[in-house]
């Protein structure tokens, strides 16, 4: 099996996926000729050609609201936001029409696109190329929004986006992109969007993420095992829907719960995580339910002190969840 | 050097935390063995605690205001003899000393130590109640002693293993030896909730509120109450206090009312029928030796009962005295908690507020309350004529697992005939 990047994974699976379904089209800003800015998407305009893989327009209005039109009447697009930073412009085509037009059209057209956008901070990005914006969008009915950890899940994740029949947002952590390697297999496979991992089993604490800071928690809980505190480390993998069971399940098994996101606090997934817990799992728990996450401030800064101090590491989960076990 | 750690005592069987009020010796101050050594607060009483050892403060660990659970180390005294190092460079008498102290440090008592003891998570409650354990009595190892889940889990664990050996488990309604049965019974029977409509405002409960209820709950639903009232011919008890009331508090100091007498009299009604000078036991009835009398006395924060000691050695000065200091310092705060334990019976004064029939709630685990109603004076039939008496309601609530009906009527007929037998001319010494 071949050990690929998480940057790699995502690629390939684009390639694996055009190749097996010639309706699937590439479409953002930079994406053809020079093959992205991070590279994900490099050699493929030459071996698809320019009808396949299209460069647009700085458009990102345009890049969804043209997808949207080109997936109703067949196609199986999968646009690129360059920076998640830069999909505000077109939220609008995001929430008012690709996340509804099933229920309003009573289920005669749906939007089977994937919108994949590079997120997160940590790369010295500073405001417009740092920021996460899961929350909005885990928001919507009618949209689905995955963020895979691993190399592994980056291809399951991706394929099953593709193959699904309505509108997924894919997020990809920029910092992920070539720090994150693991083995991926070369036959195609699909992870159910809605369903959460277990990458560590444990017995003290449940530290509940996704993306990045799944590995950045997994480092935190390998420390933490020399201290005697065993945490479970539960990926989400989707953040809409949410696997409901499995955090209840991990929840109701430590009885502490760590939440931790990047996402800045107020609003984020881990509210909803949390009021999820507090709703079904409330006689289970044995300490108030702790969520680590980016701070409530507008931007990622860009001096890198402040930027370091911004970011959840792997040593504020260990002294978080150190903290938790031993209440 | 030996330094001998003070920490935070258990000022009452349900306090679980106290508060720093004040320091009364500082640093480098020389404290004598049950000297007191600061006040501490809690929900119940202010007290004072006095210094386990001899020796000099060597460090203040907690600072006044910061609450801390039982068995927290708040002090440090060196032990008389043993060398000091800087504190000791301060001369215990040098002018102004204690005004240059180094303050207090407040390095210790972190926050959430504070919460440990006492508070007990969702899930270590549910594992109680579904495993019938009381929380309280587990070792806490969590943050400042707090139960985990895992402790209780262990406790649970520990408690199947030796489950074989053990006798089965009582029937849920039958007379169990007490423990923590009770406690989750009472728990088990949620109150109906209130409705809050607009306008309404919803007050927090005072720590000694949240007692009373607790305490209130648990007599009233584990005590099988009985009631039973007698009236009393005060006639003559009145004539001496007026006779006499002026002279007694020139002499005294304190004002003479009628409840020393009420007092005396119950001391020999116990005497008559001690199976009212009791507490139950589950599966026994303690006999208690001394007669210690609470009395009821209410406060700006609430009901409070401080215990008379030996009440049955007192006379009515004695017990005149004994009440007025109690009541004084109920009512600002000074009772200790060897004030508020310790009881055996309780008085209760309602005619204070002018009632002549209360149905008052058994103290538990005492067996019986006993109240005295406004004196009134009113026509009653003496040697079939019409004569007007003062007359006062007696009403007894009593424990009927430990009492029956003709021992509690003897009882309030000693307590009848003592003051029926007092007149102008009893003396009170």
């Amino acid at each position: 099996m071949a050990v690929l990047s998480y940057l790699e994974a995502i690629r390939e699976t684009l390639r694996q996926e055009m190749r097996r379904d010639s309706r699937i089209i590439i479409y953002g800003e930079d994406v053809g000729v020079r093959g992205g800015v991070f590279r994900v998407t490099e050699g493929l305009q030459k071996e698809f050609g320019e009808e396949r893989v299209i460069d647009s327009p700085l458009a990102e209005a345009a890049i969804v609201g043209t997808a949207i039109g080109a997936a109703i009447n067949g196609l199986r697009p999968v646009p690129e936001i360059q920076f998640a930073d830069f999909i505000f412009p077109a939220m609008n085509q995001i929430i008012q029409e690709a996340a509804r037009i099933r229920y309003r059209s009573n289920g005669a057209f749906h939007v089977p696109i994937v919108i994949r956008a590079p997120f997160g901070g940590g790369v010295h990005g500073a405001l417009y190329h740092s920021q996460s914006v899961e929350a909005f969008f885990a928001h919507v009915p009618g949209l689905k929004v995955v963020i895979p950890a691993t190399p592994y899940d980056a291809k399951g994740l991706l394929a099953a986006a593709i193959e699904d029949e309505d509108p997924v947002l894919y997020f990809e952590h920029k910092a992920a992109y070539r720090s994150l390697k693991g083995e991926v297999p070369e036959e195609r496979y699909l992870i159910p969007i809605g369903k959460a991992d277990v990458k560590k089993t444990g017995r003290d604490v449940s530290i509940i993420t996704y993306g990045l800071m799944v590995s950045y928690a997994l480092k935190a809980a390998e420390e933490l095992e020399k201290e005697n505190i065993s945490c479970e480390v539960l990926d989400l993998r989707s953040v809409r829907p949410l696997d409901v069971e499995a955090i209840l399940t991990s929840a109701k098994k430590t009885g502490k719960v760590l939440i931790v996101h990047e996402d800045n606090l107020t609003g984020g997934i881990g509210g909803e995580v949390s009021a999820l817990i507090a709703e079904h799992a409330l006689f289970y728990l044995d300490a108030p339910i702790v969520r680590l996450a980016g701070p409530d401030v507008p931007a990622m800064p860009y001096s890198p002190p402040l930027e370091h101090a911004f970011m959840v590491s792997p040593e504020k989960i260990r002294d978080k969840a150190r903290e938790l076990a031993q209440f | 050097m030996a330094i001998e750690t003070v920490t935070m005592p258990q000022l009452g069987e349900s306090v679980t935390e106290g508060t720093i009020g004040q320091w009364l010796k500082q640093v480098g101050d020389a404290v004598e063995k049950y000297e007191s050594l600061l006040e501490v607060m809690t929900d119940k009483v202010n007290a004072e605690v006095p210094s386990p050892v001899s020796g000099t403060v060597h460090k203040i660990l907690v600072e006044p205001g910061t609450t801390v659970p039982i068995g927290t180390p708040i002090c440090e005294i060196a032990v008389e003899g043993a060398e000091l190092e800087a504190p000791a460079a301060v001369p215990p008498e040098a002018p102004g000393a204690s005004a240059t102290q180094e303050p207090p440090s407040s390095a210790a008592a972190p926050q959430g130590m504070a919460e440990g003891r006492g508070r007990y998570s969702p899930a270590v409650r549910r594992l109680a109640q579904e495993h019938g354990i009381d929380p309280a009595q587990i070792a806490g190892t969590g943050a400042g002693g707090r139960v985990t889940r895992k402790d209780i889990e262990a406790a649970i664990h520990g408690k199947a293993q030796e489950a074989p050996t053990t006798v089965a488990p009582a029937a849920p309604s039958g007379a169990g030896p007490v423990g923590a049965a009770p406690a989750t019974a009472i728990a088990a029977v949620p109150s109906a909730p209130a409705v809050i409509e607009d306008g309404d405002t919803v007050e927090p409960l005072t720590p000694v509120r949240k007692v009373i209820a607790e305490r209130m709950v648990r007599s009233k639903a584990t005590v099988p109450h009985a009631w039973i009232m007698i009236e009393v011919d005060v006639s003559g008890l009145v004539a001496l206090r007026d006779q006499i009331k002026d002279e007694f508090k020139a002499r005294e100091g304190v004002s003479l009312t009628y409840l020393p007498f009420m007092m005396r009299a119950v001391v020999e009604a116990l005497r008559a029928v001690p199976q009212m000078n009791a507490q139950w036991n589950g599966d026994s009835v303690v006999m208690k030796k001394r007669i210690n009398l609470g009395m009821a006395a209410a406060t700006d924060r609430g009901l409070v009962v401080p215990v008379i000691k030996d009440a049955d050695q007192k006379n009515i000065v004695g017990l005149a005295k004994a009440t007025q200091d109690l009541v004084q310092r109920a009512r600002t705060g000074r009772l200790t908690m060897d004030d508020l334990s310790g009881g055996t019976f309780t008085v209760d004064n309602t005619g204070a507020v002018g009632t002549i029939l209360t149905y008052p709630v058994i103290n538990a685990p005492e067996v019986g309350i006993v109240t005295m109603e406004s004196v009134v004076k009113r026509p009653v039939v003496v040697d079939n004529m019409i004569a007007v008496r003062s007359m006062v309601n007696v009403c007894l609530s009593f424990d009927h697992r430990v009492v029956d009906g003709a021992d509690a009527g003897k009882f309030l007929q000693v307590i009848k005939k003592q003051l029926e037998s007092i007149g102008p001319h009893t003396s009170i010494y």
